[in-house]
Order: C-alpha cells, then structure tokens, then sequence
C-alpha cells in the first residue's frame, strides 16, 4: 500500500512561502494514500494559474493543460478511463471566471471526478488583479478605486446546478480538509471540493487570521443534515458563504458514466479498437 | 433515351421538402441510379424558401447540374425562384391549389396537380408530399412498386395503415399526372440503371462511419451546421461499441475534452465548422505542444463571424494552417470525395496518434451535406496504426525519474503511455517542458524541444496527399482544386475534351504540411495553372504560390457567393484562360 510519502515527487513547487496551496497539495497526498491509492491509479488534471502548478507537484500522471480549461480535460480523461481516480484542480480565477461555463455544466453532468478550487479571492501570477471571488470594495492593481462587481457564491451556483457533492474547508485546517478530500473521492459523482488557500503576497485582506476569525464550522451544528438541499442553501446564505465542512450529498443520484445508455463498465481504453468484418458489414448496409 | 437526369423539389421549410426528396432518392437507388443531391436551405426551421436537388445518372457523377429537367413546386415561391434553371422543355409539376403560373420567357411544360386537394381527401395535408412525388415519378415511366417500397420503409414503423395511406397517395398523384400527359414523357426516359444498390449517405455520415471503423469510441461535439449530423449519428452507434456522445456546453470543452479523452488512451473526435475552430485555436495548441493526438472535422460553412451557416465556402484553409498561436506540428486533411470522407478518418486517426499531433480533417458544406452515391467502401483498407504507444508492462524507475515522454529521439517521435499504466508516470503540460515533461526553461531544451517537435512531420504524405488526373504531357490547363469542387471540374473537362482543349485534373488533399514535392511537377508541365477554390482571397492559391512557387503561371478562378461551382462556369472560365 501507498503512503502519502509516495505521492511526492522532487520537484520544488514556485509557490510563494506560507501559500495556502502547500496544504492542499499535502492533503490531496494524504487522501489518496489514506483511501488505498497507488499513485499510477490517479490523475491531476489543472488549469493555469499558481495552483494550476499542482499536478506537477504530486506523483501522480498529471496534465497542467490552459487556463480554464481542466474540467473538460478532466472529465475527458474519466470518460476514457473510468478506472481512473480523476481530480481537476485550479484557482478560483480557473474555475469561476475563465472556466465557469464549464464548473456548471460539469456538475450538471456529474462524472465522478473531484474539483478542488483553490480560492484565495484574487490572481496571483498574473501580480494581483481582482477575481470573481474578491469582496465588494476591493482594491487590487485592476480595480483601484475598488471592486464595483458582486462577489460571486460557487457554493449557491453549485446547488442551483444540481450538485450531488459541495464542500468547503480551509487550507490551515488540514484534518478537515484530508477528510472532504477523501470523502469527495469516494462519492460516485462530480464533487466539488472550494478550499480558502490565502495568497500571502497580493491579498492582505484575506489572510490566514482573517480566515480564521471569519470562518463557520459545520461541526457547530451537529444537528446539520447534509442531505438536506433547502438547509444547505440556507446555510450558505446565513453564514455569507463562510461556512465550512461537508455542506451538500446527494447519495442517490448515479453518474454520467452510469446513466448513460450502453457505456461500457470497463475502462474504454482498455477496449479493443478494430471492427469485426460482421460488424462492419452491418453498419455499412445501412447505408443501402 | 436519356442517362442523367435533374429532379428539384422546392416549398416552404417544413413542408416535407426533405423527405419527398429522402423516399425519391431511396427509390431512385433501389434502381441502381447514381444520385448527387444538393439542398439549398437557410438557417430557419420552418418557413423560407427551401429546394433539394437531385442529379441521377447511369454513370457516377460528383456534381450539381447547371440546368434543371423535373420541378415539384409547393407554392409559386418555388416557381419563380426555380423556373430559371429549367432547361427548353423542361417540366413543372405544382399544386393546383395556387393556380400555378410559369414566369413569362421560360419553355416549359406545366402539370397542375390538385396535390392538397388530393392529400385531404386522403385524410391529411401532411401526405401532399407524397401525392408530388408520385406525379414526378410517373413522369419518369419508373417502376411504381420500387417507389412503394420506399414509401413502406420511411412509413413502416407508422404501421400498415399509415403505409397504405401514402401508398394511395402515390398513386393518386401518378393518376393524375398521367391522364394530362398521356403516360409517361419520352424525353425523361432514363436508361436502365446497373440495378445494383449503392450504398447512398451525406459526407458527415460516411466520415462517422469512417471515425468508427478507425476506433473512435468517443466524440465529444457542440451542436453547429453543417457538422451536427457527425454527433447524430455517433450517439446511434458509439453506445454500441461501449462508447459515447458527450454534448458540451461549448466547443472548447468539445475540443479540450477530446484531448483528454485521448490523453488517457481512447480515440477521441470532436467535429465543428468556422465559429467552433475559432474557439478551439487553443486547444488544438495544447494537443500540439502536449503531443496529445487529437482528430477534429471542420465541416466548412460561409464565414467570417456567423457568416452563410447554411452555405458552401471553402475559407477556413488559412485558419486551419495558421489559426493557433506559437508554432506546432499539425496535419491539415482536405477530403474530396464521399469515399474518402470515409478512409481519410481511420488516416487521420492513425496520423495524429503515430505523430502524436493534432489532425484537422477539412470538408465543405456540400460535401457534408450534399447526399451521393457512395462506391463500396473497402473493409480491407482499414488499419489502425498506434506508434510508439507502449501497451506492455514497464520497467521500474529509479527513484524521482518519470517516464521519459518526450524523449528526444531521431523521428522526434517520443514513446507514449497512457495514465493508469505502473512505472508510466510523467507530467503532461503546455508549458515548455523537459523529456519527463516537467516545466523548463532553459534555452538549450526549448531549442530541442522546438526541433523536436517541429520536425515530426517532414517525412509526413497521406494517402493520395496530390491526387491527379493528368493524363497529359503538355496539357493547356491544369486546373487544381479541393473538397468537394473536384467532381464539378471532372466534368466540365470532360465537355472540354470534345472540344479537343488538354487538361489535367489536380486535387490537393494535405493541405498542411503541403506536400509541394507531390505537387511541382504538375505545375512544372502546366502553361497556366487554374486555381479554383470557394473563397475570396484565393487561398489555396496563396499557399501554392508560397509553398511551390509558378506565380507567372497561377491563376484563381474563385467563387464567393454561397453556392457551389456549376461545370458550365468552370467550363466558361477554362475556355476564357486558356
């Protein structure tokens, strides 16, 4: 069996020191071992940015692809291969500014891939811009009077888009957050997975304290029933998307690959490519 | 006794054009006829003015006709629109119920046919299509049971009484019809055909068919004209082979989801036309930059922007080569005729996972769409070819040392393996990267890298990359052309050999890397050299100018108005540039 040891590989991450991103990479790590893994049965599919970087950081078949765009290339990679344990990983500016069209359509489609977002509220290779996920107010190098725009919720828009997996957890919380990703993994299903991972060098607002002082434990309620789509939705909105924790499952509903008429249950790469004469033949003739 | 013949339906959209044609056509088949359809259509579901074209021959022919012989018109619209393309006696068959007129200057024979009239009375409006189809059938002398038969498989699954409904409704309109003329005409007497079934389908089925016996298990595709029917068809018959069709929600993630479908090992496709490859730009330079083979059909519409959606162009040839940023290797395939829509698939297929580079197979609009008798297609010549994708089991690495994915070697070429496979793990990413492909940097490895990558395709020539018909040594046209255009030129050099005027036929099939040595001596014979392409700017023209060189001799006959090429205008032109 794998441990989380195994999933390092020796190339130093270009992440600034005390990004939030450095936990997560550990947690995915961590997940992976701790739900039985070998590293050639999983796949790191990213898109551009700092935490675009992650695939090459775990030892693991990895595709750092453009920015934007690592659903689709993730979901492409578990249609071929549903074998696979397959992670799309980005920031908040990847998936809900560039890539958003394709956040919502890849939960309505529900592939069993899990989405980790990085969010830390601004773009950080690019030197500081506002993002999607910036507060109100916000000052940054592209809006220096402030961000005029609303700030967007993936958690509602998950919900609204038929989500059958949304959490959220912070990067400091490491316990947690191992946890969310190994339940993410196992759920049969598109799981989406936001993690706070503060960016130390461009947002002085949104720090690790700031975090710490603003953030809302589900573990606060045990009375909390994920399955519970109403609640969850409440939830989000009462506590300002601040919440954290397994906020939404649902356990019912099978996946793109299950549902879809005459997918093959075995991995399709695996398949045999040529045509038999007979079968050919049989195509052909309907053309006649 | 006649061998070709051109029969023209026209009416409202939605009014049953498409499937008098489908039925005609089918019977038409069962008779052993050649058949080449056009459709001329807008971008609406109902209403507009809409006809299809059917040429029928005893000889194969690949090209629209320049006049007209049969008209069914649904309404006058259908006349005035239509009546010019008739040919001195010429017919039109109308519906009584608009009190049909035919333009003033125009020789032809009208057949008014109480068509509604008849169809309610059958029960329903909706089988007016198949009391005027049945009037121009008879016209022909043509076996009535061979059409019935057709008219029972488009309306079987209806039920018996359904049939007999439209049966009836046949039967009425050929009454009808041949009590006015007399029986039926002399002049349209076809020869006998062979009686031998052809296979009968558009471009964009023989190329999913062809995409299929390649090994293509998934397809991953925007709805767009004129591509839409490669997805229709796909999700019919990849679920037989434990595949599927994935509709996205844009043709970036069409075309980024292909990459890593094929990343992981299946035969991926997506297929789109202008507005989606402009949209896929990026992607295409990720499979480039990855050597990730990726497959993607550009059904050619009228562009820029949305252009004529519903009309032949042939203008994508400068964005297909040019349209991504950077450099990278990139096949560019140019089918020209409905059989090879069907092999130059399984090529591309094999093209893009040997080479490891993206293949973009480039049709037109009427040759997508444009239904055609199909020559039998040759199970023997498939083959699937998968390089150096490496299947068995791997040895174990050293510690920290990943598979080397793009290690440098002779042919450029780098061994493959696909996620999943122990001791295979690498990195994959477009940014520049080093053999194991972890991100680099230095300048000595991009230089590499470069080279590496950029001199996979030297060697590269498809299957027929230059097809030519140059049966002459010193000919006084060599006329060079693409896609679906080459069956129009064929025959107006057929007319011009009676005039005794030598030209050789050239159809460029690889468009990039442009197979030049294949290409030179054509030209090098040529006094001039026509150029004939469905765009404004010559751009095969230009690519041959750059590529080859001949500018004294080159010159671009183009057409830009939406429609395909007539034999007549190229005919005319031929005879002007001589």
């Amino acid at each position: 069996m794998a441990t989380f040891k195994e999933f390092r590989n020796n190339v130093k991450p270009n992440w600034c020191p005390g990004c939030g991103d450095f936990s997560v990479q550990a947690s995915i790590q961590r997940a992976a071992a701790n739900i039985g893994l070998e590293p050639h049965q999983l796949a790191v599919i990213s898109g551009i940015g700092c935490s675009g970087r992650i695939s090459g950081y775990i030892n693991a078949y990895g595709l750092h692809g453009i920015h934007g765009r690592a659903l689709p290339i993730a979901q492409g990679v578990k249609l071929a291969n549903r074998e696979l344990t397959v992670i799309a990983s980005g920031g908040d500016g990847d998936g809900f500014a560039i890539g958003m069209g394709h956040t919502v359509h890849a939960i309505r489609r529900n592939l069993d891939i899990t989405y980790i977002v990085m969010d830390n509220q601004i773009y950080g290779l690019t030197k500081g811009q506002t993002s999607p996920r910036s507060a109100e107010g916000f000052k940054t190098k592209s809006t220096p009077e402030g961000s005029i725009e609303s700030t967007l919720s993936p958690l509602e828009i998950a919900l609204s888009a038929g989500a059958t997996f949304v959490a959220q957890s912070f990067s400091s919380d490491l316990k947690q957050l191992t946890s969310l990703i190994e339940a993410g993994m196992q759920h049969k299903g598109f799981s989406l997975i936001n993690v706070f991972s503060p960016c130390v060098t461009f947002n002085k607002v949104n720090t690790y304290d700031w975090f710490k002082e603003h953030i809302v434990n589900l573990e606060q309620f045990p009375e909390y029933d994920p399955s519970n789509r109403i609640a969850a939705m409440n939830k989000i909105m009462e506590t300002g998307g601040m919440l954290t924790g397994l906020i939404y499952q649902d356990k019912n509903r099978k996946s793109y690959e299950d549902m879809a008429v005459g997918f093959g249950q075995e991995a399709l790469a695996k398949q045999d490519l040529s045509l038999s004469r007979e079968q050919f033949d049989k195509l052909v003739a309907e053309f006649k | 006794m006649i061998s070709q013949l051109s029969w023209k339906i026209g009416g409202q959209q939605g009014e049953g054009v498409e499937s008098t044609d489908r039925i005609f056509s089918t019977a038409l088949n069962r008779l052993g006829y050649y058949l080449y359809g056009y459709r001329h259509f807008s971008s609406r579901i109902k209403g507009g003015h809409t006809n299809n074209k059917i040429r029928i021959s005893t000889k194969p022919i690949r090209a629209i006709s320049d006049d007209l012989d049969i008209l069914v018109a649904f309404d006058q619209e259908s006349i005035d629109l239509n009546a010019g393309e008739l040919r001195a006696g010429g017919v039109v068959v109308a519906d009584a119920k608009f009190s049909p007129t035919i333009p003033e200057g125009i020789e032809a024979r009208l057949f008014a046919v109480p068509i509604t009239a008849i169809a309610e009375e059958l029960g329903t409006s909706l089988m007016k299509n198949m009391v005027a189809s049945g009037a121009s059938w008879a016209l022909l002398g043509l076996p009535l049971e061979v059409f019935n038969k057709a008219v029972e498989e488009e309306f079987g699954r209806k039920g018996p009484a359904v049939v007999e409904k439209n049966v009836q409704a046949v039967k009425r309109g050929a009454e009808f019809v041949l009590e006015q003329a007399g029986g039926p005409l002399e002049q349209f007497k076809l020869e006998s055909a062979d009686g031998k079934q052809k296979l009968f389908m558009i471009g964009n089925e023989a190329l999913g068919l062809g995409a299929i016996a390649a090994g293509c298990r998934l397809m991953s595709a925007y709805p767009i004209t004129p591509a839409s029917e490669i997805m229709e068809y796909l999700i019919k018959k990849l679920p037989k082979f434990g595949g599927t069709v994935v509709q996205t929600e844009d043709e970036i993630a069409a075309a980024t989801m292909a990459i890593g479908a094929n990343y992981a090992g299946v035969r991926t496709m997506t297929a789109s036309a202008g507005p989606g490859l402009s949209l896929m730009m990026e992607s295409i330079g990720l499979s480039g930059m990855t050597e990730t083979p990726l497959v993607i059909v550009d059904t050619q519409r009228g562009g820029p922007s949305t252009g004529l959606p519903t009309k032949q162009e042939q203008s994508d040839i400068n964005a297909l080569i040019y349209g991504t940023h950077g450099e990278i290797p990139k096949v560019v395939l140019a089918p020209s005729t409905i059989e090879e829509c069907f092999y130059d698939m399984v090529e591309a297929f094999n093209v893009a996972e040997v080479y490891q580079v993206p293949v973009i197979v480039a049709t037109d609009l009427q040759l997508s769409l444009g239904k055609q008798s199909c020559e039998p297609l040759d199970y023997g010549r498939i083959r699937i070819e998968r390089g150096k994708l490496q299947t068995g089991e791997l040895p174990e690495r050293e510690p920290n040392k990943l598979f080397p994915r793009y290690e440098f070697s002779e042919d450029g070429i780098s061994p493959r393996v696909l996620p999943g496979a122990m001791n295979g793990i690498h990195h994959v990413t477009g940014v520049e990267h080093d053999q194991e492909g972890k991100p680099s940097e230095s300048a000595d490895n991009r230089r590499k890298m470069m080279e590496k990558r950029m001199g996979k395709l030297d060697s590269l020539r498809i299957t027929d990359a230059v097809k030519a018909d140059a049966p002459h040594e010193a000919p006084d046209l060599v006329v060079v052309a693409m896609g679906s255009t080459g069956g129009t030129v064929d025959e107006a050099r057929l007319r011009l050999a009676q005039e005794g005027m030598a030209i050789n036929h050239v159809t460029v099939r690889q468009l990039h890397p442009f197979p030049s040595d294949l290409l030179e001596p054509h030209l090098r014979k040529a006094k001039k050299v026509v150029v004939l392409e469905n765009n404004a700017t010559g751009q095969l023209a230009n690519l041959i100018k750059m590529n080859v060189g001949c500018h004294d001799k080159i010159e671009s006959l183009l057409k830009y108005d939406g429609t395909p090429f007539l034999p007549s205008e190229i005919e005319k032109a031929c005879r002007e540039m001589r």
